[in-house]
């Protein structure tokens, strides 16, 4: 399947979890936050979330700022 | 005011949270995490803003914020800096809470990118639906004191005007209409934005700020840490003069010295 990750376009393995695509990035979940589609996916939803074919995925994280 | 009991009295509150520094201080335009870290460390900051971006995801294992500014050590809050409508404000505001499980933020919506001037109609409908959405809003304005008084109706826990604008370095340059804001608020009220050098920083708090949120006056500088040092001091020197009250000003001199005795 076909989704957009942080605004560039990215094939993943169906049926991935967010979890999942975590783990595959190499990213720490504790440190980020993800949107799915505009909705926020809430940490202990991670695992539980299976991500679906034409998604738009958001992983932020804090980096220094005034 | 290392261990200084009269003067730790003195402490500054938002949101329910006791804070004894009154400055408060960016952590961006560092040469590299060391230094924010170094620099932060000096200023004696308890609270350190933040930007949300996106994580780079071609190469995640770069070295991340966290690692270098504790959040267990120091209290984070995330701002909207780049955002220019309320809703991209709140919707980077509720991944920052995701992202660290905080209420307090910083509030900022920007009207123009040559001045960084905020949009105060976009600010004041961010800050409606942050309140609403149960986020303690401490919100960075123009020195309006007429929008000042509106943001704090909305329930925004603290009100920041700007000094001059971002990154400019100017100084306080309307100190009447800061002074209007603080006679006018319940809640505190930093100036946020424009300070250059000490005596800016010193000259807010004597006009009788809550506190001072600065980022380039401290990062831009050619030896940070020093000056780190020096808003630090600038900040107490300040706080402390508008607590003791300073002398009225006068036309003509007034001799230090006795006249009875003179030879």
């Amino acid at each position: 399947m076909q989704i957009v990750l942080n605004g560039e376009p990215r094939a993943l393995a169906a049926g991935l979890s967010v979890a999942g695509l975590l783990k595959e990035l190499g990213i720490d979940g504790r440190k980020v936050a993800v949107e799915r589609n505009l909705e926020i996916v809430p940490k202990s939803a991670f695992e539980t979330t299976a991500l679906d074919d034409g998604d738009r995925l958001e992983i932020v994280h804090f980096i220094g700022g005034g | 005011m290392d261990g200084n009991a009269k003067v730790g009295e003195d402490f500054f509150q938002v949101a329910g949270l006791r804070f004894q520094s009154r400055l408060l201080v960016g952590t961006g335009k560092y040469k590299d995490f060391t230094e924010t870290a170094q620099a932060i460390e000096a200023t004696g900051a308890e609270i350190v803003t933040v930007a949300v971006r996106r994580v780079n995801i071609s190469d995640p294992k770069q070295p991340m914020l966290m690692d270098f500014v504790d959040p267990k050590k120091y209290t984070y809050l995330p701002n909207t800096a780049g955002c220019y409508t309320a809703q991209d404000a709140v919707r980077t505001l509720r991944l920052a809470r995701e992202a660290g499980g905080w209420n307090l933020v910083k509030l900022e919506v920007l009207g123009d990118q040559k001045t960084l001037y905020p949009d105060v109609t976009e600010t004041l409908e961010a800050a409606k639906a942050l309140i609403k959405d149960g986020f303690d809003v401490m919100v960075y304005t123009s020195d309006d004191p007429i929008i000042a008084k509106k943001l704090e109706d909305l329930g925004c826990c603290a009100i920041m005007p700007l000094a001059a604008p971002i990154g400019s370095g100017l100084g306080v340059q309307n100190p009447v209409n800061i002074r209007l804001i603080i006679e006018a608020a319940k809640v505190p009220v930093l100036v946020d934005a424009g300070v250059g050098t000490a005596s800016d920083a010193a000259i807010a708090m004597e006009l009788g700020c809550d506190g001072v949120l600065m980022n380039t006056a401290i990062a831009a500088a050619k030896d940070p840490i020093k000056m780190a040092k020096a808003m630090k001091l600038a900040v107490e020197a300040g706080r402390l003069a508008y607590l003791a009250g300073r002398m009225p000003r006068k036309l003509y001199a007034d001799p230090s010295s006795p006249l009875g005795g003179l030879i």
